[in-house]
């Protein structure tokens, strides 16, 4: 009965046909900056030293079932051999050898591919400050005072540091051609250094789903050499636009798909603004009020700014 | 109804064991040790509130803290109230074991009037704190003190309730197989909720005051 | 009156809902007409739903994962139609508001409408009777955990037609699940459908854990115990401990959406990530306990199937415990991106990863078992070398996903929804549905066409392959999850086949279905006479199919593992007793269907805020309960002479088996 065999290697075929059709777009696979390529090498390694186990399953599944079918007479039959211990110790051992070199290589890449830490670079990092609105992305260049919504444009072959809060849910900034992804949470500032190791043009996401408009909530990241970046920067300080605070609060109301926006000057400190607007959210802080009547120190004004995110 | 006795402790009637098989053993024994595991994860709920406040303890949101808003003396008149109410409990409960059904209902009622106290003087601080605008819609802080207190105090509630309808069921019928291990249960509760008390006063009220 | 209920909470503009309400509601009714024209209503009444009886429990249970998977699939059919229609800037037909309801109720359905029942329904129907015990410690608490299931199922269904489901994806992280961010009733309903079930759930893990450790038939050492019923047993294990967690999360959840409280909000002091971290610390376990009971199924089928001993009994157990309390301590690797720090992070991926090793123990345990035995190639056999090869991809791609570093570029994204149903689906629903054709038999006293069960194994594994993989290399494209659109032309011809694979699953749910249709015509044909139409070896085929309604006239000789094979090995099998004694059973109650209809009022009250009729329906509740405690029905005695004319019969079918008057194929009863 060979239809066994089959629909085994079928769910093969269809797999690798699949990673085999069209190699080159597979973005995860084929990154542009070291840290997505560090990541990539880590789930060939962690794939393959897993296959040592999974192939030899699978083709004991299939030929353990061929062989001892009830039909096949011939083959021994041992209705009451049930223990072995010699088979228990290789299936415990083997596999946590595996686990041991897997884990190995999952504590230390973990410390490498920390998000948090700042890329070993000869380069001046760029500092790019992101905030997550609904349902689009603002990010802020601090050291040059210009901010953007839903595009970013850095130099190739220099770290960027990423700086990441958000003014609405929780979202997922997210450059799948650079690396890996961080939450963006509101009150809070998440931490990612990326860089990109050749010009391009990369698409950004937001990988936590976080309403209406999580679809549309795309970016778009371009490295460009550095001559390119300053003129861009110069171009953006052109700008007719500034980011205020009226316009924030007019940005920070819920819209999708928002076309590309440029701002020439920005409130300063804005980022962290945004955070503080979330004052409860730190610990400590504690203002001694014994009895006294509520509303001092702008204790409400967490309230208020929570009414304004949610228009 | 029927007035077969198939469960509970000592002293239900023989006549008709050797006809029938339970295939089972004591179906009281059985209650109380399922009883015990629901307060398992009875256990694992009030972790999680814990878990809660641990976390939310010094989100005050510019609002007050433990120690602007505790008072450690009425809360030790609380914990007096909960741990004597679980003291005579205990009495009660061995009145049950000696058959003395007019013992149960006295230290019943007795642990009843200390659980209500406990209650009262509970709401009693609640009112006072919303009164005040220290509600729990006021801070994290306050959410979370709210939520672990009133938890443990929905508890309580239930468990006089229960204490409530005991006393009913004691005094109308006595002490049978049935009640004998609901009292058992109730037992159970009631110093488990004594034993998470201690814990809220520690966590909450003694550590929030240093 | 009606707090925020109106007419306006019908969808009446969305004609796809409209239509969906009309069906059901025209199919319900003609269900309805149908139980009133045959007369039925007294037999459902006084044989299924006041029934504290363990099997038909189990059946109900069944039943109703099995309407919740065409639910839930139909679900999976619009997304993936969605998704395959609307690429390339392509709106599709489903409007956002309506799809992002789709994906949530898609997840909630499956996980615990249609997963969760399943299990129970199997544990139900056969725990005890693996450990010989004539029923479960608290019938009456069996009888109310199934009825707060269906308070659940009733409350999601409802949302379809009546106001709005959750639209935050199944998992509801606030602060887009809190007021401000989700002001509509469907974060309520998701709340309360898993808030009522989830106490139904735990409820069923006290009630089987007493069973369990109380009421093994004497001889039965807990080690000894089947397979099935000790990965029941870690489940439940499992879920007492965790479905705690999940009560408290959502009643957290429930504050702050109904009385301000900060718990998780934004603002304020609150902390949505601790939602997370509870969400996730109950959410874990939980996937756990699906996939155990699955892995029991396949202990059980292997092992008859092959006509051998399963390979290292007391290692499967050993294994099933080490993998429930690691279960208990990885939940962070579901959100690795949220920036615990490395330390952390490394710390949760290792211990992840260690549960691949158990896990292997058990495939390789079930290698051995196939090894050097006769392996009959019966429906319940397929989807178990199914299962053996698809779960070991999806544990494979599960370890990868533990890895931090990998995790940072595959997390949320379509990578981890492939590798998810890929051991859902291949672990726990190809358990279930072996399991299903494996008792059937037992439930209803016929086999399920054998045919029919094969057509629809291969559709579902090749519709499964065709879905998913595609999947998986869409992960490895960039695409993340909950999208209801897509714009890059490189995703669309991956989408387009996973629709096909969606419909490959479909024809394979039409074949279960005819299965079904068939083997009821075709019962007289099949039916299982002995009790035991696969030469078993555990006790639940030692009793009729179906079983007496006691399960066993008297309790079972139980010394070693697998103690019907022993029986039969050496001539006891079927042996008359002596004498016969009373029988002392519960009887039935209205009352688990009171108290959960109450709740239901209670939870759909609480969803519009009409506080009064919640009030009135939870004090009627605890009314109605307290009313049925002091009633202390101490059930009734089935005389010896009754017992012995049940018995009786059997035998006389036994005995006419053994002399060849039946059509039955089985006519050496002892055979081991």
């Amino acid at each position: 009965m060979s239809k066994k065999r089959y629909p085994r290697f079928f769910g093969f075929l269809a797999l690798f046909s699949m990673l085999l059709l069209s190699g080159c777009d597979y973005t995860l696979l084929d990154p542009k900056g070291h840290v997505g390529v560090q990541e990539r090498d880590l789930i060939i390694t962690a794939t393959l030293l897993m296959l040592l186990v999974v192939v030899p399953v699978i083709f004991m599944t299939i030929i353990f079932a061929w062989k001892y079918r009830a039909t096949n007479k011939s083959a021994t039959y041992t209705p009451d051999w049930a223990h072995s211990t010699r088979i228990e110790l290789v299936v415990w051992l083997v596999p946590l050898a595996i686990i041991i070199v897997l884990g190995y290589v999952t504590y230390k890449s973990t410390h490498a591919l920390d998000p948090y830490r700042p890329l070993e670079s000869d380069v001046k990092p760029v500092t790019i400050e992101v905030v997550a609105l609904d349902w689009k992305w603002l990010f802020i260049y601090p050291e040059q005072g210009i901010a953007t919504v839903n595009k970013i444009v850095f130099p190739a072959n220099t770290p960027i540091n990423f700086r990441i809060t958000s003014d609405s849910v929780m979202n997922s900034f997210f450059i799948p051609a650079l690396g890996g992804q961080i939450y963006a949470m509101a009150g809070m500032q998440t931490k990612l250094h990326l860089i990109a190791n050749e010009n391009g043009e990369f698409d950004g996401i937001s990988a936590n789903y976080s309403g209406a408009g999580f679809t549309g909530m795309k970016f778009k990241a371009t490295a460009t050499s550095q001559a390119d970046f300053d003129a861009w920067v110069a171009d953006v300080k052109n700008s007719p636009k500034t980011l205020a605070t009226a316009e924030y609060a007019a940005l920070a109301k819920p819209s999708e798909r928002n076309p590309v926006e440029l701002y020439s000057s920005v409130t300063p400190n804005l980022f962290q603004i945004i955070i503080d607007k979330y004052e409860g959210m730190k610990p400590g802080k504690i203002v001694h009020e014994k009895k006294e009547v509520a509303g001092t120190e702008g204790m409400d004004m967490g309230k208020h700014s929570a009414a304004q995110a949610e228009e | 109804m029927s007035n077969l006795v198939f469960d509970g402790a000592k002293g239900h009637d023989h006549g008709h064991d050797h006809e029938h098989d339970h295939g089972h053993h004591d179906a009281g024994e059985m209650k109380i040790y399922g009883f015990w595991i629901y307060l398992m994860t009875d256990c694992i709920l009030f972790a999680s509130i814990f878990a809660i406040y641990a976390v939310l303890v010094n989100n005050v949101a510019g609002g007050p803290a433990g120690h602007d808003i505790f008072e450690l003396p009425y809360v030790l008149g609380e914990t007096a109230c909960l741990l004597l109410s679980s003291i005579t409990y205990g009495f009660a409960m061995l009145a049950m074991h000696k058959g003395n059904k007019s013992g149960v209902l006295g230290w019943l009622f007795v642990t009843f009037l200390f659980g209500l106290g406990f209650i009262g003087m509970e709401i009693n601080e609640f009112h006072l704190l919303i009164s005040e605008g220290y509600g729990p819609n006021r801070s994290g802080f306050l959410s979370a003190f709210f939520t672990l207190v009133g938890t443990h105090g929905l508890h309580v509630t239930s468990g006089l309730i229960w204490m409530a309808i005991m006393m009913y069921q004691v005094s109308k019928h006595g002490l049978t197989g049935t009640n004998q291990t609901r009292l058992s249960m109730l037992s159970l509760f009631w110093h488990f909720l004594d034993v998470v008390w201690i814990c809220v006063f520690t966590v909450v009220y003694l550590m929030g005051t240093i | 009156m009606f707090g925020k209920l109106s007419l306006d909470a019908i969808p009446f503009h969305e004609p796809i809902v409209m239509i969906t309400v009309a069906m059901i509601a025209i199919g319900g009714a003609a269900l309805l007409g149908l139980i009133t024209y045959f007369k039925k209503w007294t037999y459902l009444y006084t044989e299924w739903l006041t029934s504290v009886d363990h099997k038909k429990i189990g059946v109900m249970y069944i039943i109703i994962a099995m309407v919740m998977l065409l639910r839930g699939f139909a679900d999976a059919v619009l997304m993936r139609s969605q998704l395959a229609m609307a690429t390339e800037g392509s709106p599709g037909y489903l409007p956002p508001e309506h799809y992002d309801q789709i994906f949530t109720a898609h997840g909630v359905i499956m996980i615990i409408f249609m997963a969760m029942p399943f299990f129970t329904g199997l544990m139900n129907i056969v725990v005890p009777l693996q450990i010989g015990a004539r029923d479960v410690a608290f019938p009456f608490l069996n009888s109310l955990s199934l009825y707060l299931l269906i308070s659940g199922v009733i409350l999601v269904n409802v949302s379809l037609g009546v106001g709005e489901f959750a639209r935050t994806g199944w998992v509801a992280y606030p602060p887009l699940s809190e007021l401000g961010y989700s002001p509509g009733v469907g974060v309520d309903y998701y709340i309360w459908a898993l808030q009522l079930s989830g106490l139904g759930t735990t409820l069923t893990g006290v009630n089987f854990l007493v069973t369990v450790l109380k009421m093994r038939t004497p001889g039965m050492k807990l080690m000894d115990m089947p397979i099935f019923t000790w990965t029941c047993t870690w489940a439940n294990v499992l879920i007492v401990a965790s479905f705690p967690i999940l009560t408290g999360t959502l009643a957290f959840l429930t504050l702050d959406r109904y009385l301000d409280f900060h718990i998780f909000t934004n603002e304020l002091g609150g902390n949505p990530m601790m939602y997370v971290n509870l969400f996730w610390a109950w959410g874990h376990p939980e996937v756990y306990i699906l996939i155990l009971p699955a892995f029991g199924v396949f202990s059980e089928v292997i092992s008859t199937f092959t006509g051998k001993r399963l390979f290292g009994h007391h290692s499967m157990i050993y294994a099933s415990g080490a993998i429930s309390i690691l279960g208990f301590m990885v939940w962070l690797h579901h959100f690795f991106t949220m920036g615990s720090g490395a330390s952390v992070n490394a710390f949760f991926g290792l211990a992840t990863m260690l549960i691949s090793i158990p896990t292997g123990v058990k495939l390789f345990n079930w290698l051995f078992t196939i090894y050097q035995g006769r392996l009959r190639f019966t429906a319940p056999v397929l989807w178990t070398l199914g299962f053996m090869v698809t779960f070991s991809i999806g544990g494979m791609t599960g370890v990868l996903l533990a890895i931090p570093g990998a995790d940072f570029v595959l997390h949320n994204s379509l990578f981890v929804i492939a590798h998810f149903h890929n051991v859902i689906i291949g672990g726990a629903v190809f358990g279930y549905i072996a399991g299903f054709a494996f008792w059937f038999p037992k439930a209803f006293g016929f086999k399920l066409n054998e045919k029919w069960g094969k057509a629809a194994f291969w559709f579902w594994i090749s519709g499964f392959y065709v879905a998913f993989m595609p999947l998986y290399a869409l992960g490895f494209m960039g695409m993340t999850r909950r999208l209801n659109t897509t714009d890059n032309p490189d995703w669309t011809p991956y989408l387009h086949v996973a629709f096909v694979g969606a419909l490959l699953i479909a024809v394979g749910i039409a074949c279960q279905l005819i299965q079904i249709f068939v083997s009821i015509r075709d019962r007289e044909q099949n039916r299982d006479l002995t009790g035991d139409p696969w030469n078993g070896h555990t006790l639940e085929w030692s009793t009729s199919s179906p079983p007496p309604f006691y399960n066993f006239a008297e309790m079972p000789k139980a010394n070693e593992i697998d103690p019907w094979y022993a029986a039969k090995r050496d001539g006891e099998a079927y042996k008359v007793p002596a004498k016969y004694s009373d029988i002392h059973m519960p009887n039935n109650t209205a009352t688990g269907m009171v108290m959960g209809g109450l709740l239901t009022v209670f939870g759909f009250a609480m969803i519009w805020h009409i506080f009064w009729l919640a009030a009135v329906s939870l004090i009627g509740t605890i009314v109605y309960f307290v009313i049925h405690a002091a009633r202390d029905d101490q059930g009734y005695m089935v005389p010896a002479s009754e017992v012995a004319r049940i018995e009786g019969e059997q035998h006389a079918i036994l005995a006419r088996v053994r002399n060849g008057q039946t059509n039955s194929p089985v006519n050496k009863l002892e055979q081991a």
